[in-house]
């Protein structure tokens, strides 16, 4: 009983009105990434671009590639799950799992050599869920 | 329940007012006698008596930015307004045959829409008490026509339902709506809800279920010619010989449920959703427009802002033309900036900390829109679908329709998506060819023999990769907004933002201009007072 109420509460979160002109009720069952690849391709090359190079225009998109400041995990697991600036936070569409597996996959491509795995207790101790928006 | 004395009453009174004071007064007093609760907007500020020789820089000409220039040029400052792109009017923007666009990574589209076609990328519909943009539309000569919102005879697909057969949304609410009836209906006879309504009530209640739901003599939601009055007939009604209608069969309430028709359902009564809504003939960014045709010669374009210095005599501006790269400062006593955010959060300038903790603090949305011009209006040909939108819960969100041109011969043009949240960072992520052929993918399940058939071209934004804005729009939460909207929007200094980000009606051109018409009339205050 009560992890049905748990449900309710949180489909009734999801279906608070976001006071924008926005899609309504479509396009809520996107494919499901689950390689770091996979993430990297659904979701953050809308900005850092397919070469992980980011991009500049009025503001830029930082580069991912040969970036020296992924070397400390900390830095990538806080930026995507909390955002700062034009990066938003992404702990609400991604699992902690995917959070992990996608900044796994950036430290080691694009000329970046930081083969120690991100795990997503990582993630968990350093955003932890119910810190998140 | 009203007397009609007393509405009689209010209304000559209300006339009265009209006659003597104009209907910026009048507006007043409906919002003071209880009607028209819908929108902040007071008219226009009716600034006036700036200190003589007082300027104003503006940075951004879109309809926040544009609005500053021209209310506050009424009231006696000169004005400069910088604008990063060739264009004025911001994400109010109606891309046509001929246009070009260039995103961020390089790759180039050229929009390849027969004459009259258009794609609004951005904003495309108005809420009919949107009264701030309403009244200006009036008053720079933007025409708007009806805009589609609600089709009952468009369709719903979801994946996890009917087998993937799309459905008309009239038959899914109407099988729900009836369902639903009915279920209330036994639980009122078994006196489930003794305790919440009294006997009258129920008998009320009964009665309301009966009509609303479409249910038969026995309060049971059958298959006859009453339940397709709602959801739609086998053989609609004809004439002559066989003109008798009949029946179409109920959808079982799984199927109903697996749809989930009453996120539809529940979206169109959403206050910014509810029609009557419009969009201006010709394409949304005849708004823009017809703003820059009020303030065309204050206007410097192609001019990027790099830095923003604001000292105790002034405002310093630092921009560098895009084409040439030639570096100008100009100097003003006041800066209304419109700057978006995830741009602004990259300019050096010497707001206050807290300002710039403000500025860093709101990233924006993502969406992804998809034009696609096709041969001929088989939705309305063959589908009976005049405007309009079809959900899906795949990644495009949805196909809608034009709202104009119907029944015409020729080509027009569908919006083929509106994603936002993971499938729109997918589409943005693709190639402009990758996401025309996504788009053809998905929504063939609508009109599948004919959608790739007629397909003629098509073109797409995706928000994520517009260079001068980076972003759809501000995302505030319940946190950021307690911690940094106040600091936001205050004045910081001589400089004061304005946009739909400095708003409450955030992603919406209205929010823009309330925002707008609140930051000018504290600037000038703070004007007159310095």
């Amino acid at each position: 009983m009560k992890l049905a109420l748990a449900a309710a509460a949180a489909a009734l979160l999801l279906a608070a009105p976001a006071l924008a002109d926005e899609p309504g009720p479509g396009g809520s069952k996107p494919p499901t990434p689950v390689t770091g690849q996979q993430v990297y391709q659904m979701v953050c090359q809308a900005c850092h671009m397919a070469d992980g190079k980011g991009a500049v225009g009025a503001g830029a998109f930082p580069s991912l590639a040969s970036n020296p400041k992924l070397k400390t995990a900390a830095y990538p697991i806080v930026m995507v799950t909390k955002g700062r600036g034009a990066m938003p936070w992404f702990s609400d569409l991604l699992s902690p799992a995917q959070t992990a597996a996608v900044i796994t996959y950036v430290r080691t491509s694009f000329g970046n050599a930081y083969p120690e795995p991100v795990t997503a207790q990582d993630v968990t101790r350093l955003s932890p869920p119910a810190a998140g928006h | 329940m009203e007397q009609t004395g007393q509405r009689t009453t209010r209304r000559q009174l209300l006339s009265t007012i009209g006659m003597l004071g104009g209907s910026a007064l009048m507006y007043n007093m409906m919002t003071t006698l209880g009607y028209a609760a819908e929108t902040r907007f007071k008219g226009p500020p009716n600034l006036s008596g700036a200190k003589k020789g007082a300027s104003v820089i503006v940075l951004g000409a879109g309809l926040a930015g544009m609005l500053a220039a021209y209310e506050l040029t009424k009231a006696g400052y000169k004005v400069k307004v910088l604008e990063c792109q060739d264009r004025a009017g911001g994400r109010n923007w109606s891309l046509y045959g001929g246009d070009t666009i260039t995103e961020m990574g390089g790759a180039t589209q050229k929009v390849g829409f027969a004459a009259g076609n258009y794609l609004n990328p951005g904003p495309w519909r108005i809420p009919h008490h949107h009264r701030t943009l309403l009244h200006y539309c009036k008053a720079f000569g933007v025409a708007l026509e009806p805009f589609i919102q609600f089709n009952h005879n468009a369709y719903v697909h979801n994946t996890d339902a009917f087998g993937g057969k799309p459905q008309r949304f009239k038959a899914l609410a109407a099988d729900f709506e009836g369902n639903v009836a009915e279920l209330l209906g036994k639980a009122l006879d078994q006196k489930s809800l003794d305790a919440a309504v009294t006997a009258e009530d129920r008998d009320r209640l009964k009665e309301a279920l009966r009509e609303w739901g479409m249910l038969d003599g026995d309060m049971r939601y059958a298959k006859n010619l009453r339940s397709s009055e709602h959801r739609g007939f086998e053989r609609p009604p004809g004439g002559g010989v066989g003109g008798a209608p009949t029946p179409s069969d109920l959808f079982g309430l799984k199927d109903v449920l697996d749809s989930r028709i009453w996120r539809n359902m529940a979206f169109f009564m959403n206050d910014e959703f509810q029609t009557t809504m419009f969009q201006p003939v010709g394409g949304m960014g005849m708004i823009g427009k017809a703003f820059a045709r009020e303030v065309q010669p204050l206007i410097t374009y192609n001019a990027k802002v790099t830095r923003i210095d604001q000292g105790k005599k002034g405002v310093v501006v630092t921009y560098a033309d895009t084409g040439t790269g030639v570096v100008t400062e100009a100097k003003a006593d006041w800066c209304v900036c419109t700057i978006p955010l995830t741009v602004l959060s990259q300019i050096e300038n010497n707001m206050s900390a807290k300002m710039n903790a403000a500025i860093a603090a709101v990233p924006y949305s993502n969406s992804v829109k998809i034009g696609l011009e096709m041969k001929r209006r088989f939705w309305e040909e063959d589908a009976a679908i005049y405007g309009g939108h079809s959900f899906t819960n795949q990644e495009i969100g949805l196909v809608s329709y034009p709202n104009n041109n119907f029944l015409k011969d020729g080509p027009a043009v569908l919006l083929g998506a509106f994603a936002s949240g993971m499938g729109g960072y997918h589409l943005a992520g693709m190639t402009p060819e990758e996401r025309i052929e996504a788009a053809l993918a998905q929504g063939s399940v609508f009109h599948p023999e004919s959608y790739r058939k007629e397909f003629s071209n098509g073109a797409s934004v995706a928000w994520n990769r517009v260079p001068w804005i980076l972003g759809c729009c501000a995302r505030w939460t319940e946190e950021t907004r307690a911690a940094h909207y106040q600091t936001l929007v205050a004045m910081d200094g001589r400089v004061v933002l304005a946009g739909e980000h400095a708003s409450y009606v955030g992603c919406w051109m209205e929010g823009a201009l309330l925002s707008s018409i609140d930051a000018i009339t504290r600037l000038h205050k703070r004007a007159l007072e310095a």
